[in-house]
């Protein structure tokens, strides 16, 4: 069984995985020849019955997606090659080491939802990867898989790469759009969505670069093939990107089911320096954590769901019991308190204040009803503490930054409390 | 919106428009919702999340904002439950975390929409005890208004207004999350004609305007609705005064014009009426040539033994009157009983010469409303460059641009400040504005396009001086123009704010009080027998009036707040009347070019100091209230001239209120006119008057003269040389200076570089100023903005020359 797909071609020819010609070598682009011949309708029926679900974090089905697009036109294919969340980079693999595995995508998604131009929206901080791809945009116009009259067909799409100017909010699909047009990068107000008025108010699909990269592939083997990969829920391969306190940090394209214990201390080679784990993030910096009590619990989607978290942006980020939990935690609340775009009250005002609080903390200067304080400010910006979290404000950025907190309070508010001085530890 | 839907608030059950925002269908049915960044005259943004509410939904309750949620059918709406009462006292602790509480200091304090909701709606106290944002303040972002940073709550109200609303978006958010703050662009003031709304919908201290800061509390203040009087679109306002002075105008929201909102303008030149030089006491010529201050008595009898000796000796025909245009309807009501019942002379004018002509403004078929601008599919603006002269019908028609899908034609010399929403620009150089009507009515060439979106209407044409160097029969062939078109109303414009209202209470030549031609004897006969005496026949019109005074023929003239020297579109020939030194009275409320030589000036009360009405451009009659008393010794123009009238053996009526009743009865368009249909009040937008009896076809008899290779294009700006401008000092310091505008072809043409100093020659002088560059200007055009300092005269023909 078909156990790899986006990363076979960079694992066997590392030098020049990048190149048209070696793109080509290994059966580049006959995705392309094979879509062009295809119903559009029936791409996306392929793509439905794959069952893909979004790699951009929130894991939509891409499939009803696409089937959500207004009949209006013109249509746009943005691609998210955002890709900030602190402990995610598989996307910048995908795009340095196979752009034009991505690039064919783009052009069958684009002839999938009949889309003449489409956008990859790369962050900023990535300059070497929009190179990459522009050089890939280049090589593929020059070979006649851009432009006009695609291979013969009546078929016309130009991409633009565009560079982001270094916001982790721009990767929030309506704050992209938005970036794209040269306005704030701010999450909208949804509905709309995109799908019914994106860029320039355009029936607009936004995918992220993982996403897309599976398309030649289910176009090439069916959907129905790719839905045999993996587990209900979680078809296909998934890249995570693996880090923290682990022996193998790095990217894995693995099929998903397997258990944490097997992804942590299997393929991550366990915890160095001989020490314990103490706990791990599943899904990137906006997950709740876990701890080893659910390390013999599937990698899924719906499993790590059930467990109160999500998979997310597929960043593990793994903790040896050497972390200080409120440090770890207020990096975190930090990184979202000076990447939130500033729109939402809550948001704005209380990711700052949680990182203040935890500065104080953090600096001995904690005050006994700062438990307390932390979880009913995090409660103003996410009601209930609910999982999956509910919010008061536009995007789910503010909530993200409630995950850490609510997670060290749930498993380690003793550490908290003890680095406050005057507060007393619950006893029992 | 649609069809009404049926929902649930609070438990019960309500109807709204489908599409209808949650927190205005809440709020209609008398749930009040608390927001900061909504506000019903702009998009939403959510920003502020104050407005939450909880939705019933397929997954359970959702809190949403209701600013930003349309009602649906069979909506279950929360708007108290604990879970969104929780939510709306963690916002407010949120806005407050950063927020200085300078309370005490701050203009917003009593009135302030961030004090209020904390008491209703916010926590007791707060948790915050770190140390709070900081930055410098407050820092001017203009001349007029004052940005704290540190108050600031980012509810893009302010950047909204800039953007969607006046459309010159000059402020912006800059940084990101809680460094967010609002800013100008660098070396980029925030120079709007509109910058005060942004003050008056900030909902905390954040924007302040210099003329108000640290003048009062809320709370000492009383305010009284009233209408502007700045120019003729009438807007509402809200006078609000201390102390017998009047501190500021805020602009009543109203669906038939302002809409809330104000110009700068009319918002600020309240500063005139307790400028230093207005004149507080009557003053009278001695024998060594000055002025003095005299007793009202005093300068009263000399006036009536003057002008009674005038009429003896060479009869009523030489005395005239001129103005009333800035007065209310019952000063100028009064003005022309007096002149021409009293005093016996038909020589009477409102009408300065710089409008499109008292028949077309009086007497145009098809009047249109500024609310016809609400449905318009296409509208026509041929006339000033509103956003200069009529500030907030420049709104009215943006808002119809880019809200409600209008298309609009602008023609015009030079750019206007609605060409950029415009679908169709067309310059032309004045002087070609006949052959440029032919070619657009045939739809000849590059005008192809412009003739046919005329053809969707309904239609609505504004209409009026380009500029004063153009005849004022253009204007009337471009109005005789778009009543061809299917479907058209016509909006004649005048700038000053109650020429209308002056014109149809009878002061000018030919018309009588409610548009009755005054060429109709036994309509004369009918006014004859309700005034008690005699009604002059038509006599001169302002320019008659102007060449009597030249010639000796006017021997005696009365100005009714009225400066033709400096409005006069032919100021030379305006200056060159008066210094012939008629017997001249003045009332009004400053010196100026033209009662400098008088015999007797009376200081007179004015807005907010007299009760009346005024009517607006539409023919929309409205309120006028008093709040505060005159300044020294000055009186309301109608005693002033009852006691007049009484020294000369008349009577004009005993004060606005009787007049008010008198106008009701003799002015046939007035007839549903009174002072108790027009209170203030909810719904009440005044009355818009019939149109008639007295009817003018416009004609397209204009003719382009022969013209040189440059023409003058002598346009108007909002902040002029006129007093109320110059009397406030928020307001004079932003006149620009004068200057010659060239096209770039033609300065390199003639060798000039910006700022080049120039003599410009016109018909009737020269004048030293520098060069300025206007690539949007017609070439062949040299165009001057009226009334800074600079007169060379209103003829087509001009010279540059080093
Ligand atoms: C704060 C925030 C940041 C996000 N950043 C990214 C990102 O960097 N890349 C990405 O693909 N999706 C990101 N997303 C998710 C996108 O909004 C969107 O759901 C995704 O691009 C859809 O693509 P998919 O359906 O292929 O997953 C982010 C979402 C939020 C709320
Ligand atoms: S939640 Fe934060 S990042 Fe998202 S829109 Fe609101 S302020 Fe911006
Ligand atoms: S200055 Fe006032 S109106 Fe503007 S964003 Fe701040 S609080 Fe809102
Ligand atoms: S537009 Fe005219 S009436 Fe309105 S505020 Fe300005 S000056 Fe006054
Ligand atoms: S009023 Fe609705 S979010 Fe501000």
């Amino acid at each position: 069984m078909t156990d790899r797909i986006l990363t076979v071609r960079m694992e066997a020819h590392p030098t020049d995985s990048h190149t048209m010609a070696r793109y080509e070598a290994t059966g580049g682009y006959a995705a392309l020849r094979k879509a062009l011949a295809m119903k559009p309708e029936d791409i996306v029926a392929e793509v439905k019955a794959s069952n893909l679900r979004g790699r951009g974090g929130a894991g939509f089905p891409t499939g009803v997606k696409w089937g959500f697009l207004a009949p209006t036109r013109p249509r746009y294919l943005v691609i998210n090659a955002d890709e900030s969340e602190p402990g995610t980079f598989k996307d910048r693999q995908l795009l340095e080491r196979d752009p034009h595995q991505l690039l064919e995508g783009i052009i069958i998604s684009s002839f999938a939802i009949d889309a003449h131009h489409a956008f990859v929206f790369v962050r900023g901080e990535y300059p070497r990867s929009a190179r990459r791809l522009q050089q890939a945009v280049e090589e593929a116009r020059a070979a006649g898989y851009l432009g006009r009259g695609i291979l013969g067909t009546g078929f016309d799409l130009d991409v633009t790469v565009h560079l982001g100017a270094g916001a982790y909010i721009c990767g929030e699909e309506t704050a992209a759009l938005n970036s794209l047009e040269g306005r704030r990068g701010e999450p909208r107000i949804k509905p709309p969505f995109p799908a019914v008025a994106g860029l320039y108010a355009k029936p607009t699909i936004v995918n992220n670069v993982e996403t897309i990269a599976n398309i030649p592939w289910i176009v090439m083997n069916g959907g129905a093939a790719y839905n045999a990969i993996g587990p209900e829920g979680s078809r296909g391969t998934r890249l995570l990107s693996l880090s923290g306190h682990v022996a193998n940090p790095g990217n894995y394209e693995i099929v998903m089911g397997m258990s944490w214990r097997d992804l942590i201390f299997g393929i991550g080679g366990g915890i160095p320096n001989g020490k314990a784990l103490k706990c791990w993030i599943p899904g990137g910096a906006s997950a709740p954590w876990f701890t080893p009590d659910l390390l013999d619990t599937p990698v899924t989607l719906d499993d790590i769901a059930k467990n109160g978290s999500m998979a997310g942006s597929g960043a593990v980020v793994v903790m040896d019991e050497t972390t200080n939990v409120v440090a770890a935690a207020w990096s975190i609340v930090r990184f979202f308190s000076h990447e939130s775009c500033g729109q939402c009250t809550p948001c704005r005002e209380g990711t700052t204040w949680l990182q203040r609080i935890l500065e104080r903390i953090l600096a001995g200067q904690g005050r006994p009803s700062d438990v307390d304080l932390l979880l009913d400010v995090c409660d103003n910006i996410s009601p209930g503490l609910r999982w999956p979290p509910a919010q008061t404000t536009i995007c789910p950025l503010g909530p993200s930054a409630v995950s850490p907190i609510t997670s060290i309070m749930k498993h380690f508010r003793d550490e908290v409390v003890a680095m406050i001085p005057g507060a007393v530890t619950a006893g029992v | 919106m649609s069809d009404p839907i049926k929902l649930t608030v609070d438990g019960r059950e309500v109807t709204a428009p489908g599409g209808q925002l949650l927190i205005k269908a809440a709020e209609e049915h008398g749930t009040y919702i608390p927001r900061f960044c909504w506000h019903p005259r702009m998009k939403p943004v959510g920003m502020c999340r104050m407005c939450l509410v909880e939705v019933e939904g397929p997954r359970g309750k959702v809190l949403v904002t209701s600013c930003t949620t349309p009602v649906a059918e069979g909506m279950v709406v929360h708007t108290k439950s604990d879970v969104v009462k929780k939510a709306q006292e963690g916002v407010l602790e949120f806005l407050l975390v950063n927020h200085p509480l300078d309370c005490p200091v701050c203009d917003k304090g009593g009135e302030c929409p961030l004090q209020d909701q904390t008491l209703s709606h916010g926590p007791g106290e707060s948790r915050f005890v770190e140390e709070k944002r900081h930055f410098e303040k407050p820092i001017a972002i203009s001349e007029l208004v004052m940005l704290d940073r540190e108050r600031c709550i980012l509810c893009a109200r302010c950047t909204r207004f800039s953007d969607e609303i006046s459309g010159d978006p000059l402020i912006e958010f800059i940084d990101r999350g809680n460094h967010t703050q609002i800013n100008t662009f660098p070396d980029e003031p925030f120079a709007s004609y509109f910058s005060g709304n942004t003050v008056q919908i900030c909902p905390v201290g954040a924007l302040t305007a210099t003329p108000y800061r640290f003048r009062a509390r809320p709370w000492d203040l009383e305010a009284v609705e009233s209408t502007c009087p700045q120019c003729s679109v009438g807007c509402r306002v809200s006078v609000q005064a201390s102390q017998n002075q009047v501190l500021r105008l805020i602009g009543v929201d109203v669906d038939a014009t302002n809409q809330g909102w104000l110009c700068d303008k009319g918002r600020f030149a309240f500063e005139h009426l307790r400028a230093p030089a207005r004149l507080s006491t009557p003053l009278v010529r001695g024998a060594d040539g000055e002025l003095h201050e005299a007793g009202w008595g005093e300068a009263l009898d000399l006036i009536a033994s003057r002008i009674g000796a005038v009429i003896a000796e060479r009869g009523p025909a030489a005395v005239a009157g001129l103005g009333g245009a800035r007065s209310t309807n019952e000063e100028a009501y009064a003005f022309g009983k007096l002149l021409r019942g009293v005093l016996g002379t038909g020589n009477l004018d409102a009408s300065l010469g710089d409008d499109p002509g008292a028949a077309l403004l009086a007497g145009v078929p098809h009047r249109a409303t500024i609310d016809d601008l609400e449905r318009a599919k296409t509208i026509l603006v041929w006339g000033p460059d509103l956003k200069e002269e009529l500030p907030v019908l420049h709104l009215r028609v943006r808002r119809a641009a880019t809200a409600l899908g209008a298309d609009v034609v602008v023609v015009h010399p030079r750019a206007t400040g609605l060409d950029r929403d415009a679908a169709h620009v067309v310059r032309y150089r004045p002087g070609e504005g006949a052959a440029t009507l032919q070619r657009l009515a045939a739809g000849e060439g590059d005008l192809a396009a412009v003739r046919a979106a005329l053809d969707t209407g309904p239609v609505v044409a504004i209409v009026g001086r380009t500029g004063l160097a153009e005849s004022a029969d253009l204007a009337d062939a471009v109005a005789a123009f778009a009543l061809t078109l299917a479907d058209a109303k016509v909006m004649p414009v005048a700038r000053r704010g109650n020429v209308l209202g002056a014109i149809d209470m009878g002061v000018h030549p030919h018309l009588l009080p409610g548009r009755v031609a005054a060429s109709d004897a036994a309509a004369r006969a009918a006014l004859a027998a309700a005034w008690g005496c005699a009604v002059a026949v038509p006599g001169r019109d302002t320019s008659g009036i102007l060449s009597g005074m030249a010639d000796g023929s006017i021997a005696a003239v009365l100005l009714l707040g009225c400066d033709p020297v400096a409005d006069h579109p032919d100021r030379k020939a305006a200056a060159a009347a008066f210094d012939k030194a008629p017997f001249l009275v003045s009332l009004d409320l400053f010196l100026n070019e033209s009662n400098r030589t008088a015999d007797v000036v009376l200081p007179v009360d004015t807005f907010t100091e007299v009760e009346g009405t005024m009517t607006n451009l539409e023919g929309r009659v409205q309120k006028s209230n008093r709040i505060v008393p005159g300044v020294g010794a000055s009186r309301p123009v109608v005693e002033i001239l009852e006691d007049l009238a009484a020294r000369l053996g008349g009577s004009i009526g005993a004060g606005a209120a009787a007049i008010a009743k008198e106008i009701a009865l003799v002015a046939p368009a007035y007839a549903a006119v009174s002072w108790e249909a027009l209170d203030w009040g909810r719904g009440r937008d005044g009355i818009v008057v019939a149109e008639g009896p007295f009817t003018h076809t416009p004609e397209r008899r204009a003719t382009d003269p022969s013209v040189g290779a440059l023409t003058l294009h002598l346009g108007r700006v909002l902040y002029d040389g006129g007093t109320m401008i110059t009397a406030g000092p928020s307001l004079a310091r932003l006149a620009p200076e004068p200057a010659a505008h060239l096209h770039p072809d033609d300065a390199s043409r003639l060798g000039f570089a910006a700022g080049d100093r120039v003599t410009v020659t016109g018909n009737a002088g020269s004048a030293a100023m520098a060069v300025a560059i206007d690539p949007t200007l017609a070439r062949g055009t040299v165009y001057l903005p009226f009334n800074l300092g600079a007169s060379i005269g209103n003829g087509l023909e001009v010279k540059v020359e080093k």
